[in-house]
């Protein structure tokens, strides 16, 4: 009973948990207690759901008894403040929902529920999710856990560092342009973003609406696979979630990739890649390859163009997703308001924070009389061509290996002043996107600063399972250790 | 109003030799589905503020639409009534703007690909005070596309403060634009009718203006006649009535002739008809307030409406009303007052086919319907249906009389006792005592005795004077508490003044 | 293709009902300009006849059936409004209509 619940995999937790080594409140309270000792340091909370946590937990544990536990039966799930819950707020991390009470839950929460996970709380992250440090919350910034002076990454920030300071076992995110994955590699856990379509997006508040996919964070390829598997699939509320088969995403984690054809695009290999990324990226491509996999060169010769074609796409989707926050049905009105007019300006003015202004202003900008065509309808036509990179290189592999960001996690405020150079660190991650294809990110070595590196395997639509089935593999086979961050104490 | 500056006053003549109108229709019509166009928030008008809402109508973060099957059917049945080409690819746009009674500060709309485009309505062609048509005129549809409504605005709360109620957010709105072929007032409001009239027998929206379920705005510019292009427009709206489109229209192409002949120049804006004063006034608008900023809706997918499904939706439309004229005027031998008057309907026009498919003659029941029945009905503030009185018992007393049971006259006394009791005729007949005497022997000592007590005019009768047949006949039925037979009292009486 | 001037930004953040400040609206035109600039490098692909992709997942005619679900109890819609009278979201006088 002495062990660190705190600290271990759902599926660890889930094994004690069946066979009575632990009780879910158990597992419930010592995650509440590592909140308690490390998160006035890490800063990944918005909310903790004390109560509500352990209500859940008795409520798992009346289901293990029953004997109708499912896999996430009495987890521990932290939850990205985008996800509309019934239980606290939901606000964006933005000034302009500050205590807003969403009158349901996102379709994901309740399947969360339905399965028996227990909601620790609310994570932080950038402002709608734009961003990649988290430092555009509303609410607080989250230190990354392996280096309290730098980021975790973002914008799923709070989600990557609640994994990583073993603050919960999982946690959902949502991943635009790589906000589950470079985070997660930042943080050295494990962050899959779904093909599009895969999860519903109904509860999640949008961003940019042909993007925007949710996805897990976990300590490992197993949980991600098992979390998968309890959020995915159709739902009549969202028109855009895949009517296709659901496998059972754990029983392609074989350990065996002796089948797979591994490409690996020259264009994310150049001289833009630190050096103290590109090797263990490299090297996580070469311990496929010793356990059979076969390595093939392909090419992406479109990847230059994502980071224009995304930012013109997901800011037009934005100034319009962004819209409905006016201060009329909800959110922040300012009190000097007077007219309509100024309702809107004032509210909207105060209540984004600049980046979130900064993206509205581009976007509106790139939809407006003019130059819809130059930026908008052109982005859209190289999404398709991009979208048909992606296809080509996969007529001749099975999954794609690529780094996950060009460097290791920044300083705090390394990248504020700076958005072109944000926006490029995304070059990796957003291709996915705009294709709308499934990638994990997976721990696979460190810096010597001791910072965790990741690396990425892109699968083809809807076909989770082979990426799974590489990452798992990966994982088993590739004996590098990680370790803890230093945080005890 | 003023004499001289009142541009009403102007020589109707005079426009039509120094300018011609150039007008196109823009309506909105709420589609009738029992659920909202993204949610399943009920439609009903009647319901409470806020009370028909939902987290997709209120447009809160995290919602998603969800398009009703049955709104697209609707809006592709109104397509194809329309004679348009029904698109087999379309999609859903934002349009950009804001105002409190958008939810999501964008409306999802259609942009480029409307579901359906390039059709024609035939309208007949009539004056608000006069409905027999002056002329028949085509009037190009441009496109209809399917759109969500927005929410209502009340301004008159305590407290300076506007309210906003959202049980309309999200309704299915169908938007049909013409091109600009409209010419006048008098083809503006005879479209309106027309339009409504089809939509009506779609059985698609209940074109209620009062309840703002069918919403017209008139585009109007002048031009010289023979000019190819076109004046600038004034967007005239607020129109709460058919009349008041007309007289809107009317209004403001005097008021755009006054201004050009004055040298003035028209300024593209737009106008609120004001029904109190009988004037189009000019409102406010944000010089912005256009950079609509379309783009696809991304949370919707494309609509394809294939053949089968245009077929499938084809083959469930009732027949159209110019067809069902035709029809009626052919088949059934109906003059074309009859035939329009009996479709200017569906409910009248199906009442009519159901009195004859229960045996009446056509022109009978043609009559019936459109003289007594109507006054009986109206004045009961009833509408013909089977409900008001059953098509089979108007049948029946139409058949009583064609075969002589009862006259014509019995039949139009009968008639507020069948319409108020639901009996059946033959019933009342019977039980009443009603039927017609035709018996030669009941009737002969009524016609004698008529001819004793009016010696003169049975005099009149045998010296030629035919005029006083009438009279003797009336005097007969008068006796018989209106139960003879007019036709056997007649030959009696011939019988009974030419044996002497 | 051409300089984004002050003028532009300011439009564009009228359009979008921001008011900016003179310091954010001077950031802004540098900011955007750069990151606009940075967008012309699309101009080097021919597009010509590339079909615009929308969606992600290529599927088509999704709906619902029409059937009416409960809505929101009335407490619930108004819970989050800035001002309500129990009935009417309240909003300032609106003066204009549109
Ligand atoms: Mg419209
Ligand atoms: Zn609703």
């Amino acid at each position: 009973m002495s062990r660190d619940w705190f600290g271990c995999t759902a599926h660890e937790i889930s094994d004690a948990l069946r066979s009575g080594a632990v009780t879910a409140r158990e597992v419930a309270q010592s995650c509440l207690d590592r909140i308690d000792a490390v998160d006035g340091r890490v800063q990944a909370y918005v909310e903790v759901w004390r109560d509500e946590a352990l209500r859940q937990a008795d409520a798992a544990d009346a289901r293990i008894q029953a004997g109708t536990a499912g896999p996430l039966t009495g987890v521990p799930v932290s939850l990205k403040d985008v996800l509309c819950t019934q239980t606290g707020a939901t606000t964006c991390c933005s000034r302009i929902l500050e205590g807003y009470r969403s009158p349901f839950d996102a379709t994901v929460v309740r399947r969360l529920q339905e399965a028996g996970a227990v909601f620790l709380g609310k994570v932080n992250m950038d402002e709608f999710a734009m961003g990649s440090t988290t430092e555009n919350s509303a609410r607080q910034v989250t230190r990354n856990p392996w280096d309290l002076e730098r980021v975790p990454g973002g914008s799923s920030g709070g989600s990557a560092a609640s994994v990583a300071a073993d603050e919960t076992a999982i946690s959902i995110g949502s991943d635009t342009g790589g906000s589950i994955r470079q985070p997660a590699a930042f943080c050295g856990c494990v962050g899959m973003k779904p093909t599009y379509g895969r999860v519903s997006r109904y509860g999640l508040v949008a961003f940019a609406s042909s993007l925007d996919q949710i996805g897990p964070l976990a300590k490992d390829v197993r949980d991600c696979a098992t979390t998968l598997n309890v959020i995915c699939g159709r739902d009549p509320h969202d028109s855009t979630s895949a009517d296709v088969p659901v496998p059972d995403f754990t029983e392609a984690l074989t350990g065996d990739v002796g089948d797979l054809r591994i490409g690996l695009p020259r264009e994310c290999f150049t001289e833009d890649l630190s050096d103290v990324v590109r090797g263990p990226v490299i090297q996580a491509a070469r311990t496929l390859e010793d356990r059979g996999a076969t390595l093939v060169d392909v090419d992406l010769p479109l990847l230059r163009y994502a980071v224009a074609t995304y930012y013109i796409i997901c800011t037009a989707e934005a100034s319009a997703n962004l819209a409905r926050f006016d201060g009329v049905r909800y959110g922040y009105r300012d009190p000097d308001a007077k007219n309509v007019q100024d309702m809107y300006v004032l509210s909207k003015s105060r209540g984004f924070g600049p980046e979130v202004q900064r993206r509205i202003v581009l976007g509106t900008y790139v939809l407006s009389s003019g130059y819809y065509d130059a930026y908008y309808l052109k982005a859209q036509r190289v999404r398709r061509l991009i979208r048909d990179d992606y296809a080509r290189a996969f007529a001749s592999c099975d999954a794609i290996l690529m780094p996950v960001t060009p460097s290791p996690a920044y300083r705090l405020g390394e990248m504020l002043d700076d958005p072109l150079q944000m926006y490029l660190a995304d070059i990796y991650t957003i291709g996915v996107n705009l294709a709308g294809l499934p990638a994990i990110s997976v721990p696979c070595g460190k810096s010597s600063a001791g910072l965790p590196i990741g690396m990425q395997l892109v699968g083809k639509a809807f076909d989770e399972a082979t990426i799974l089935r590489a990452a798992h593999a990966y994982e088993l086979h590739a004996g590098i250790a990680l370790g803890r961050p230093a945080l005890a104490g | 109003m003023t004499g001289a500056a009142d541009p009403m006053q102007g020589d109707g003549n005079t426009v039509s030799t120094e300018f011609e109108a150039v007008i196109g229709m823009e309506v909105h019509v709420e589609l009738n589905t029992r659920s909202k166009v993204f949610c399943g928030c009920s439609t009903n008008f009647h319901a409470p503020p806020n009370t028909n809402v939902c987290p997709v109508c209120l447009g809160m973060p995290g919602v998603l639409p969800v398009l009703n099957r049955r709104a697209v059917e609707r809006s592709v049945a109104a397509g194809i009534a329309l004679g348009c080409t029904i698109s087999r690819w379309s999609k859903m746009d934002r349009k950009n703007y804001f105002y409190p009674d958008l939810a999501k500060n964008y409306q999802i709309s259609q942009y480029d690909l409307p579901l359906s485009h390039d059709g024609v309505l035939e309208v007949d062609v009539v004056s608000p005070g006069s409905q027999t048509p002056s002329a028949s005129k085509r009037i190009r549809i441009r496109r209809a596309h399917l759109e969500e409504d927005t929410a209502r605005n009340t301004h008159a709360l305590p407290g300076g403060c506007s309210g906003v109620d959202f049980n309309r957010s999200g309704v299915p709105l169908l938007e049909i634009v013409t091109e600009p072929d409209i010419q006048n007032a008098d083809e503006a409001y005879s479209y309106l009718i027309s339009l409504r009239q089809l939509l009506l027998y779609l059985g698609i929206s209940d074109c209620n203006m009062e309840e703002g379920s069918l919403r017209a705005e008139a585009n109007i510019s002048l031009r010289r006649p023979g000019a190819t292009e076109l004046g600038v427009k004034t967007e005239v709206k607020n129109v709460a009535s058919f009349t008041g489109a007309y007289r809107a229209i009317e209004y403001e192409i005097a008021r755009q002739r006054q201004v050009l002949l004055d040298g003035g120049t028209v300024v593209q804006e737009t106008r609120g008809w004001d029904a109190d004063r009988g004037v189009t006034v000019a409102q406010r608008t944000k010089e912005s307030a256009h950079d609509y900023r379309y783009f696809p809706e991304p949370d919707l997918v494309p609509i394809v409406v294939d053949a089968a499904w245009e077929t499938e939706i084809r083959s469930g439309l009732p027949e159209l009303p110019k067809a069902r004229r035709e029809r009626f005027a052919t088949a059934l031998g109906l003059s074309s007052y009859d035939a329009t008057v009996l479709t200017a309907t569906r409910a009248i026009a199906d009442y009519f086919e159901a009195v004859v498919a229960a045996g009446a003659p056509a022109k009978p029941a043609a009559n019936w319907i459109m003289g007594d029945l109507q006054a009986v009905l109206s004045e009961r503030d009833l509408e013909p249906s089977d409900a008001a009185l059953p098509a089979a018992h108007l049948a029946a007393m139409i058949t009583l009389i064609e075969t002589g049971k009862i006259s014509g006259k019995i039949a139009k006394d009968l008639l507020p006792e069948l319409v108020d009791t639901k009996r059946p005729p033959e019933a009342l007949v019977e039980e009443k005592g009603l039927a017609q005497i035709s018996d030669a022997g009941a009737l002969r000592e009524l016609v004698r005795k008529a001819v004793a007590d009016n010696p003169g005019p049975a005099q009149d009768v045998r010296n030629g004077k035919t005029k006083a047949v009438g009279f003797l006949v009336g005097q007969v039925m008068k006796a018989s508490k209106g139960k003879a037979n007019p036709k056997v009292i007649n030959e009696l009486l011939q019988e009974e003044l030419t044996s002497e | 293709m051409k300089e984004i001037a002050r003028s532009d930004v300011e439009y564009v953040a009228a359009l979008a009902q921001l008011k900016l400040d003179d310091a954010a609206a001077d950031r802004l035109v540098g900011e955007l300009g750069e990151i606009l600039a940075y967008m012309d490098l699309l101009n080097e692909l021919d597009t010509e006849g590339v079909e615009p992709m929308m969606h992600a997942l290529e599927v088509t005619n999704v709906y619902r059936d029409d059937v009416t679900a409960p809505s929101l109890p009335r407490e619930a819609a108004l819970q989050n409004a800035p001002r309500t009278d129990g009935a009417y979201f309240l909003v300032p006088r609106i003066l204009d209509q549109e």
